[in-house]
């Protein structure tokens, strides 16, 4: 099995499927959101990652809850890949009081801190320095741990990015900064948008290892996301990885898709990670159709529990509107 | 009384002390900020401290507002408690994301889930010929936004003490220094205490006129109010000490003794703090018992000018704050 991808051989069969299981679970939710809110029953807006789980859930494959993520307003990937529950997050999407934030955040806001998951974020690039602050303590407690900063190429122009890379940098701080680049910041190309080819080429300027993967490829992200956090867990600092895919869907609600064509996003489409997750689970012996039947069915019976969960949970009372606001 | 009693510190001092005191008691205070280590930050208020605790505690970072408060933010999120130094107030609008959509709202946002007990000090105010983009009073900004706690002290004593009452909770406080009082000296007493965030200070009692004052208007409220003594007016002087939460319930009860307001801020006069501070009394049954018209004195609708005489004349002085008193008092508007 000379081929075989170093990340399967890396992590067991239980941790492999459990990343598929994941990989499930983050479709069939987002495919849950779209279709609640198609139907009016949620509000709001949201931001679907669709396309995108093998980034989501390859990075997070050596992380633990000890270790910290920041993620962004396209979150819901990040969240499930940090183990996060569908439950709750369907009830947060739903505004409901038994959401991860009692319905006062909302699908852009997600956080489980009990997982180490800091939270999603509405603003582009608000929660790279944040990442930083968190590597800090790390640092300052002289935990074993690591701060992965999930940001999309839209971020990657923002002076937040290039503040927390070189602060990171220059503390040699554990921080693993993932960039997904799904091709657009909104409606605007990295072509049009970004002065370098590879977003990774950036780390040069900030004297760390900027390496671009195919990051619809599960095993390529997990690779890459074990090396960066050995070392940022040995001290030697950041790095910058990014992970190239796309989102099939649009941006937002908003989006009517003015912007790419048919063939870009059905030449897309046919990388889609999970298929090909699966595809390479089953070439190389390590599960085969029976267990991915098993997995896949386990993660529609969760998101269909975890809908109804949040479907019967009762709406925040409006008297508590200025609760939480502040600890004292 | 011993020496130790009646003993005399500047205010910066008393920043320090605050400083160096929680340090000492406790790992996770941690200083960061533009210049504040062996340079001792820009107005040497970190002083020496680089040598007490080290260059891990005490932090020099790069010139990187928004990131520098942002790295603070994500340290407070998780277990540590950095003051974060700007090196003048007006440099916080670089790191205005941070502050106001991170910092602010992140516990209410996440549900009441995390807390960021971060601390951020912001040197503030006129009076140094350092013009309009190092020397204006931005705090009704800040004291606008939910999630915030704003305070101005104008005491050493109350500058030391509200530091380590901010160290003792679990928000977000941006604590807005005024240059000038830096070098202002007054009692500080050795080791741990604490001056509640919340409640104003009256600096002094009269039955003629209420004026509440913020920052470096305390002192010169105070000095006019000397003046106007020689004059048969006598002055309440309120000293704000914390914008938000605000202490209403003070102001009202000495609006209800004296019938008279003047709110005297160095922030530029439309909607600012004096305008709250109004609203509150007319939204109040104090609003019965004034004899007179509100009077706002604030600073000009204009930015900070260089030239000393502009400089002066673009915030209120001790004689504005004179004739606006005299003038509510003798009912000339």
């Amino acid at each position: 099995m000379a081929n075989v991808p170093e990340a399967y051989r890396y992590f067991t069969l239980d941790q492999l499927k459990g990343a598929l299981k994941k990989m499930y679970l983050i479709r069939r939710f987002e495919e849950e959101a779209e279709d609640s809110y198609q139907r009016g029953l949620t509000y709001g807006t949201m931001h679907l990652s669709i396309g995108q789980e093998a980034s989501a859930v390859g990075i997070c494959m050596p992380l633990s809850n000890a270790d910290y993520i920041t993620s962004t307003h396209r979150g819901h990937g990040h969240c499930i890949a940090k183990g996060a529950e569908p439950g709750k997050m369907f009830a947060e999407f739903f505004g409901k009081e038994t959401g991860y934030c009692r319905g006062r955040g909302g699908s852009m806001h997600i956080a489980d801190v009990t997982t180490g998951n800091l939270g999603a974020n509405g603003i582009v690039g608000g929660g790279i320095p944040i990442a930083v602050g968190a590597a800090l303590s790390i640092k300052h407690q002289k935990k074993n741990a690591v701060a992965v900063c999930f940001f999309g190429d839209g971020a990657n122009n923002e002076g937040s990015f290039h503040e927390s890379l070189n602060m990171a940098s220059i503390w040699k701080l554990p921080v693993v900064f993932v960039c997904e680049n799904n091709q657009y910041g909104m409606s605007t190309s990295i072509e049009r948008s970004t002065s370098v080819k590879n977003i990774a080429d950036r780390a040069v300027s900030y004297s760390m290892p900027g390496i671009t993967v195919d990051g619809n490829s599960f095993s390529d992200v997990a690779s890459a996301s074990v090396e960066a956090v050995a070392r940022a867990k040995s001290g030697e600092g950041p790095t910058l990885i990014e992970c190239l895919t796309y989102r099939t869907r649009g941006h937002s609600r908003s989006d009517r898709n003015r912007y790419r064509t048919k063939e870009e996003i059905d030449a897309w489409a046919a990388r889609d990670p999970i298929p090909r997750f699966e595809g390479e689970l089953l070439n190389f012996g390590i599960l085969n159709e029976t267990m991915i039947a098993e997995v896949r069915e386990a993660a529609e019976r969760e998101i269909q529990s975890a809908l109804e969960f949040a479907k019967s949970s009762p709406d925040p009372d409006p008297l508590q509107v200025a609760n939480f606001v502040y600890s004292s | 009384m011993t020496d130790s009693a009646i003993r005399e510190i500047s205010f910066s001092q008393a920043i320090y002390e605050a400083m160096a005191l929680a340090m000492e008691a406790d790992e996770r205070v941690i200083l960061m900020g533009e210049d504040i280590g062996v340079y001792g930050g820009a107005f040497q208020v970190t002083g020496d401290l680089v040598h007490r605790f080290g260059p891990e505690r005490v932090i020099d970072t790069p010139i990187s507002e928004l990131g520098g408060a942002g790295v603070a933010v994500g340290a407070a999120l998780t277990g540590m408690r950095p003051i974060f130094e700007f090196q003048f107030s007006d440099f916080a609008t670089l790191a205005m994301e941070q502050i106001v959509n991170q910092a602010a709202k992140m516990r209410y946002m996440l549900g009441g889930e995390v807390s960021v007990p971060v601390i951020m000090r912001l040197p503030c105010g006129s009076g140094s010929g350092a013009a309009a983009q190092h020397s204006q009073s931005l705090e009704a900004w800040f004291a606008h936004v939910p999630g915030l706690k704003v305070i101005e002290p104008t005491t050493p004593y109350d500058a030391k003490g509200m530091l380590l009452a901010a160290l003792e909770q679990n928000d977000p406080v941006l604590i807005f220094e005024h240059k000038l009082l830096y070098k202002m000296k007054g009692h500080v007493p050795e080791g741990h205490y604490t001056v509640p965030i919340g409640p104003s200070e009256t600096r002094r009692q009269g039955k003629d006129v209420t004026i509440v004052a913020t920052a470096i208007m305390v002192a010169r409220a105070l000095e006019a109010a000397v003046i106007l003594e020689g004059e048969n007016i006598d002055v309440e002087v309120i000293d704000l000490r914390t914008l938000r939460p605000m202490d209403t319930e003070s102001i009202i009860a000495s609006v209800k003794r004296t019938s008279r307001l003047l709110c005297v801020y160095e922030g530029v006069k439309t909607l600012g703090i004096g305008a709250e501070i109004s609203a509150a009394i007319v939204e109040s049954d104090a609003f019965g018992f004034l004899d007179a018209p509100v009077i706002r004195l604030g600073g000009q609708e204009c930015p900070i000018p260089y030239s000393p005489g502009l400089e002066r004349a673009s915030v209120p002085q001790v004689d504005d704050i004179v004739r606006c008193a005299r003038d509510l008092v003798r009912r000339k508007i």
